[in-house]
């Protein structure tokens, strides 16, 4: 059970293919003169995509407009392509910025800092620190030996999965930018706000006894020093790994998606999931808590979601709650918490994630 | 020689396994390569991200599957 939970969630970084070498001294204009190029005819194929999948489902296959499977097909035709291309157009760039951050430096940056100040800087560098959750461990142990502040810690390792390139790439391009920063701020505010509580409640003791009684020597090994052009092979990699990884949980999420656009009448989400009846956050985050999936996967189906008239509070809650609150993540971190820490973990986070939710409904339509 | 291969045991830990044997039968290198799968001995070396890789106790890599150029670098 163990093996294959470490096996699902660890493939996160980049393996490279061991036999290509690098060419450091590749030169600069050929890059020059390639990234614009290549940004106009993405940005063409992009805005053309409409079209085409409209083209594809209605003349080219015997679809008839306005008909349920017509109306999936299209969706499906129209969110395969270019949630594929902003993905490779998000994670390249992502994967860029992360080659400048390390676990080890954002270590060295966490160590010692004041609750209030420390949360704030841990959330942010949550969301550009290359992690993996099968990271989590060691990871959580160098922090906590180096000095980080126990709710410091807490605040990185949430905002780490949460506030997530992927999922911030995706619901700028499906759903548009003001639910993105929605998601970012608010997603960053449970981040700090959890680990600030979580720090407040002096739970230090709550660690198991062998990590407490550990003392890490060493810092960290010599960082190796990039060239720009060993930086992009960093975001070709991040690339190549990221999408094969997850473009599975893509299309069945689009899928999904697909068949709430087309199947499901308007209204029947405003009823399941909309903001009239108090009870919906909490089913959303409780649904939401078996389900694993990554972010890819999960924000074509919100998008099918909003469109159906769910409430932007309840879908947001379930969104977290899907990516923020995951078993797996909570057995692995079982090994060096005790239960009522891990307890603790659950229910600040859950609580500021209904938070989340009910202000939303509230406040928005 | 010895080369450590710290990593709970995740594919990318596999892979850095794979290619540090690989790179070791073809440079004819005299080293032993040992897995450390253990969260107390991983941590304890003062790693924070896997797969990491230690030749003769000294940190070489973290958090990545390093290259095949690299790995023969450190052999030597």
């Amino acid at each position: 059970m163990l093996k294959s939970i470490n096996e699902t969630t660890c493939a996160c970084q980049v393996p490279p293919k061991g036999t290509v070498e690098t060419n450091p001294s590749r030169p600069t204009w050929m890059l020059l003169l390639a990234a614009p190029l290549g940004i106009a005819l993405w940005w063409l194929v992009y805005t053309h995509l409409a079209a085409f999948s409209q083209l594809l489902t209605y003349r080219l296959l015997p679809f008839t407009p306005g008909s349920h499977l017509g109306a999936s097909v299209e969706f499906f035709l129209y969110d395969t392509p270019k949630v594929m291309m902003l993905l490779v157009l998000v994670v390249f760039g992502v994967g860029v910025i992360r080659s400048y951050f390390s676990p080890e430096r954002t270590r060295a940056l966490l160590a010692g800092r004041s609750l209030l100040a420390g949360n704030v800087l841990a959330a942010l560098l949550g969301i550009v620190t290359p992690f993996c959750s099968c990271s989590a461990v060691p990871l959580f142990i160098g922090f906590v030996t180096a000095g980080v502040p126990l709710g410091v810690t807490f605040s990185f390792l949430i905002a780490a999965p949460m506030v997530n390139e992927i999922a911030l790439g995706l619901l700028y391009g499906l759903v548009g930018w003001r639910v993105a920063a929605l998601y970012a701020a608010t997603g960053l505010t449970v981040a700090i706000g959890a680990g600030w509580v979580i720090g407040r409640l002096k739970l230090e003791h709550h660690i198991e006894d062998w990590v407490q009684q550990m003392t890490t020597v060493g810092d960290s090994p010599v960082e190796n020093r990039l060239t720009l052009w060993d930086r992009l092979v960093y975001g070709k990699d991040a690339v190549v790994e990221i999408i094969g990884r997850v473009w599975i949980y893509v299309l069945l999420g689009i899928a999904v998606g697909a068949g709430i656009h087309g199947f499901v009448p308007e209204g029947v989400m405003a009823a399941v999931m909309g903001k009239g009846d108090w009870w919906s956050v909490p089913l959303a985050v409780i649904l939401g808590v078996p389900m694993y999936s990554n972010a890819a996967g999960i924000i074509p189906v919100v998008e099918a979601l909003l469109g159906k008239g769910a409430a932007l509070g309840s879908t947001l809650a379930f969104m977290m709650s899907v990516i923020a609150l995951s078993l797996p993540e909570m057995v692995i971190l079982r090994k060096v918490l005790k239960p009522r820490l891990i307890a603790v973990f659950i229910a600040v986070v859950a609580t500021g994630i209904l938070f989340v939710g009910f202000l939303f409904n509230a406040v928005m339509g | 020689m010895e080369i450590k291969i710290l990593g709970p045991g995740c594919a990318k830990c596999e892979k850095t396994a794979k290619l540090v044997q690989e790179v070791v039968a073809e440079t004819g290198a005299q080293a032993r390569v040992v897995k450390v799968t253990d969260m107390m001995q991983i941590a304890g070396s003062g790693v924070v991200s896997t797969p990491a890789v230690m030749v003769d106790g000294e940190i070489k890599s973290t958090g990545k599957v390093p290259k095949k150029g690299e790995i023969a670098g450190w052999l030597k």
